[in-house]
């Protein structure tokens, strides 16, 4: 049918972006509530004097925490870190996207060349590819890991690997694997405040809580 | 067991869940770092020991609780709901295979207190039946005797008579308005008398007024150890009444881990209110004495010797620095193990795994890691501050046939204090 | 009318040589990207070729697809097409009018049936019975499905007649459908077709669908949208001399700023080259002289479905096409008072927990031991 798959591309850029957004903003918001409505009950004991550390310093240091450094544990934080800095680079960096931004947000900031963003792509997608077959080998992985990890994973590479795809005008014609990663990248937005991706928002108030915790009783976390 | 047990553990995890709990159980990306951490998984390479993986129940509960697409995957059937049959399970995780030691908290990427969890699902294990025998043993004593392991104050008495007759002091028992009010722990009476003749001495030369509460010397909380605030409450208040009632200035924790826990972090949180009174470690109040020059000592240890940090001190009471400088005044060959301070590992023995008779195998097989720290490091005595610690250090050396004797740091200190001239009876 | 003397019969009596005829041939051959060994196939075909009928139809349409047609750049070539053809029906450019007009038409499907080839133009209203367009009382959608009963092939030129165009964009008041969609929902009689998009396409574009058709008496391979796949098989982003500009991050912000004066990517202005399929960025306009982007404007996407309504022409291709704002706050507002809820949910629960506790004794532990 003439324009089935532009009708597919239009619907991504227009009402199903306009969606995924609602849900993604439903959902965190949901989420943050649930979780932070909880409260924390006042500790009663006397903190030090010299208190040590705090919440806002274990949200930037726990990030360069290597504390635990051996082979195994040294290919996760190498990998770890390859992986969520190239993610961010495409994500953030690519000009494309910086211009979606910008349309949203009325702001945006320089990117990089498109050809080095899609070599950071492909140290990414390479990255993931890693991270899975640890996942599924490694004993402490494999017994922690559900269905939810899995998924995880996947709403994360599918839309670095149809950007890849769409760029390269590879596997499907090029409105088509456009419209594809337009929508994975809205599935993954729509998804993640109700996926282990919404560590994205909480892990900022695990590590303060954790900081907290520590820092009052005189050690930096 | 029955319904109604579960449904204990279901009220007890219902009432621990807080802003930060849920914080943590959604950040989790099951990295598995924190397995990396733990000496339980270390030196066992058993993935259950994971400690993330040891609040699976817990997780589950506070999903299908507390967040909306959890409660709508239980009415689904997507989640199952968690049983006496999973608890049962459980135990081992929870209570063998976890020392409450925090090295997890430290290193979790996405700052999870895993350890404070810990602490938490043992309340609900605890109330629906599933602590192990060992520790409800030794809790049972703790309230009805006054002591885990049975002593009663009678046995106190004698220790404290034998002290001041080796060394003419007096142990004033129930000495109103004295500033430091001494806690004992059982460990310490039974196996390790040298430290109330140490610190006899050194309060002496201090010259600061102390006393035992004949009513609440006991120090370890076997309450904090099986995970019930009621009970650690109990041990707390009659600590905290004691110390009201002889108007105290300051509670002294002695050379026992989780005692320190109780009474400095837990304390005023499971009565409601701070204290009137303040609480430190004996190595903090030691640590004080020496910055104010009321520490004399003579004489340096020439052996080769290093600390080991009992966890519930330093990692997770944040006192660091003072064994440090203390033992700075009196060993002149002092190296630290590669990982120490607030990064140590842990003696294997902590959190009730001492008390636990299921968890020897694991507690013994959990101490190569402290052997291995030793092996690199070659030192020829081991000091540490934690009569727990020392138990466990001392069983696994012997073990182990490594000749490594284990002291305690008030008790090498009083070794080395100058002699005071005139014996005199202290205050 | 068609007559019987063969193409190459009426160059010689035009004056143009054999060899000037090879020229045409060959161009034509590089031109669908077709090897220099097709040539001598091209100039056999052409030459005896004996002008087939084409009725031209113009339905819902401005003329500019006739306009560009006509915008010979080697008006020796394209009057070349129109004397290879017999152009026996078209509004704009017959001599005759009113009924005069419509009797050639009927009599060419009449003589020709099964042979002539139906070009259309503008797209068909279906609104109200399809009132919105008739010609001589007769509605369009009448009109085409009585030609092209007899159509050997139809072509649809023109983004209008492809896709339904400028009519068929939001709110369509007229019900304006393309050729295909017709084909595809039986209301005419389905036949080959190709569809020549662009508003309007490039000259030789269409003139090169033609010669294609002549020479093998086939449809041209074509793509999921039934375009030449030799004229639409690039989008124009792929193609683009401003391509380096736009890998390197290179970007004109205005119209009249240092980049768009030193020549950069247009992307940013709301050029929609990367998701647009024609031949503008090799083939250009006006004999090559230029194309929009060259001469400082975006691609507006023309020989895309729905251009029209796309987002604005100079809407960033990768920005969201509909208002964000109002959905986001309105989903805010609902996950705070969802949230507000199961916290509030959550607090009860608790609390309840707390109040009904049962203070755990040494007597309950034993019980356990």
């Amino acid at each position: 049918m003439s324009g089935g798959e532009t009708e597919l591309l239009q619907w991504a850029r227009g009402p199903g972006f306009v969606l995924a957004i609602a849900v993604f903003v439903f959902g965190v918001v949901l989420r943050l509530f649930e979780i932070l409505g909880l409260g924390r009950q006042a500790d009663l004991s006397e903190a030090r004097e010299k208190k040590r550390g705090s919440g806002w310093q274990t949200i930037l240091s726990r990030s360069f925490n290597f504390s635990v450094f051996n082979p195994h544990t040294a290919l996760n934080y190498i990998v770890g870190y390859v992986f969520h800095l190239g993610l961010f680079a495409c994500i953030l960096l690519l000009i494309p996207h910086i211009e979606l931004i910008r349309g949203v947000l009325g702001f945006g900031w320089p990117g990089l060349p498109t050809p080095l963003v899609d070599a950071i792509a492909v140290v990414t997608l390479l990255a993931m590819l890693v991270k899975l077959v640890d996942r599924v080998t490694s004993p402490v992985k494999r017994l922690l890991s559900t269905w939810g990890d899995y998924l995880a994973w996947l709403l994360t590479f599918l839309p670095l690997l149809s950007g890849y795809l769409a760029y390269h005008h590879l596997l499907w014609p090029y409105p088509t694997m456009l419209a594809l990663h337009i929508l994975s990248a809205e599935l993954l937005l729509a998804l993640l405040p109700f996926t282990r991706l919404m560590h994205a928002f909480t892990l900022f108030f695990a590590r303060w809580y954790n900081g907290e915790i520590f820092s009052r009783k005189g050690v930096a976390s | 067991m029955s319904r109604a047990q579960i449904e204990k553990a279901h009220q007890a995890f219902r009432e621990v869940m807080d802003a930060p709990t849920a914080s943590f159980f959604s950040s989790c990306v099951h990295c598995g770092l924190c397995a990396e951490a733990c000496l339980f998984y270390t030196e066992t390479g058993d993935p259950r020991y994971t400690p993330i993986h040891k609040l699976k129940p817990l997780r589950r509960f506070w999903e299908q609780e507390f967040t909306l697409l959890g409660r709508l995957k239980k009415r689904l059937g997507l989640s199952r709901p968690v049983t006496d049959d999973e608890l049962v399970e459980w135990r081992e995780l929870v209570y063998n295979a976890c020392s409450l030691c925090g090295r997890c908290s430290m290193v979790c990427p996405v700052g999870n207190d895993i350890t404070g969890m810990i602490r938490k699902m043992r309340e609900g294990m605890v109330a629906s039946g599933n602590a192990p025998e060992g520790l409800i043993g030794a809790t049972t004593r703790a309230v009805t005797i006054g002591s885990p392991m049975g002593v009663k104050l009678p046995a106190l008495q004698a220790q404290a008579r034998h002290v001041e007759k080796s060394t003419g002091l007096s142990v004033p028992f129930d000495r109103e308005g004295a500033e430091y009010m001494m806690l004992m722990s059982s460990m310490e009476i039974i196996n390790y008398p040298e430290y109330l003749e140490a610190v006899a001495r050194i309060f002496e030369q201090a010259g600061k007024s102390w006393t035992i509460s004949s009513e609440a010397f006991e120090a370890t909380n076997s309450g904090i150890q099986i995970g019930s605030s009621d009970i650690a409450r109990e041990l707390v208040s009659r600590v905290v009444g004691a110390a009201e009632k002889l108007k105290v200035k300051t509670v002294i924790s002695p050379e026992c881990g989780h005692a320190y826990t109780a009474i400095r972090w837990e304390g005023p949180n499971l009565i409601g209110r701070a204290y009137p009174f303040k609480v430190k470690h004996i190595l903090e109040v030691l640590d004080e004495f020496r910055a104010s020059g009321l520490l004399q000592t003579e004489g340096m240890e020439k052996a080769r010797m290093t600390f080991h940090d009992p966890c519930q001190l330093v990692r997770r009471g944040g006192v660091i620095e003072q064994p440090r400088k203390l033992l700075g005044m009196v060993a002149e060959n002092f190296v630290e193990m590669e990982d120490h301070g607030t990064m140590n590992w842990c003696c294997g023995a902590g959190g009730g795994v001492s008390a636990n008779e299921e968890a020897e195998a694991l507690r013994l097989k959990a101490f190569q890691r402290k052997k291995s720290q030793l092996d690199a490091l070659q030192v020829d005595t081991l000091v540490t501050a934690c009569a727990n610690c020392r138990i466990q250090l001392e069983e696994g050396l012997e073990k182990n046939h490594m000749a490594i004797p284990v002291v305690g740091l008030t008790e090498m200190l009083a070794e080395h204090l100058v002699e005071q001239g005139e014996e005199g009876s202290g205050e | 009318m068609a007559d019987e003397k063969t193409l190459e019969q009426r160059l010689r009596q035009q004056g143009i040589s054999r060899r000037g005829f090879m020229k045409f041939c060959a161009a034509t051959a590089s031109m669908l990207a077709l090897p220099q060994s097709a040539v001598p196939a091209i100039a056999e075909a052409l030459g005896k070729a004996k002008r087939p009928s084409v009725i031209w139809l113009s339905f819902q349409e401005c003329t500019g697809c006739t306009e560009s047609l006509t915008r010979a750049h080697l008006p020796t070539i394209e009057s070349l097409i129109f004397d290879a053809i017999s152009l026996d029906y078209h509004h704009t450019l017959q001599a005759a009018a009113g009924q005069a007009a419509e009797q050639a038409r009927e009599q060419a499907m009449k003589q020709f049936h099964g042979s002539y080839l139906v070009a259309v133009d503008g797209s068909v209203p279906m609104k109200d019975g399809g009132l919105y367009s008739t010609i001589a009382g007769v509605s369009n959608l009448e009109m085409l499905r009585e030609t092209v009963e007899g159509a050997a092939a139809v072509i649809a030129i023109g983004t209008c007649a492809s896709y339904g165009g400028l009519p068929h964009a939001s709110p369509n008041p007229t019900g304006a459908v393309s050729v295909e969609e017709l084909m595809a929902s039986g209301e005419i009689e389905t036949r080959p077709l190709i569809n020549v998009p662009g508003c309007p396409p490039i000259p030789v574009v269409i003139s090169g669908v033609l010669a294609h058709y002549l020479t093998f008496g086939a449809i041209p391979e074509l793509d999921q949208l039934k375009r030449p796949k030799s004229f639409y098989g690039d989008s124009i982003h792929d193609r683009c001399y401003r391509r380096t500009f736009y890998d390197q991050g290179k970007f004109a912000e205005t119209f009249d700023d240092e980049g768009a004066r030193n020549g950069w990517c247009l992307y940013k202005l709301g050029c929609k080259g990367p998701t647009t399929h024609n031949a503008c960025a090799t083939t250009k306009w006006n004999g090559g002289v230029s194309f929009p982007i060259e001469s400082g404007h975006g691609c507006l996407g023309c020989s895309e479905p729905d251009f029209w309504d796309a987002g604005g022409f100079y809407q960033v291709l990768s920005e969201p096409t509909s208002p964000l704002g109002g959905a986001a706050v309105g989903a805010a507002a609902v996950g705070a008072a969802a949230g507000a809820a199961v916290a509030w949910q959550n607090l009860k629960k608790r609390d309840e927990a707390r109040e009904a506790h049962e203070e755990l004794t040494v007597d309950e532990l034993e019980k356990h031991s």
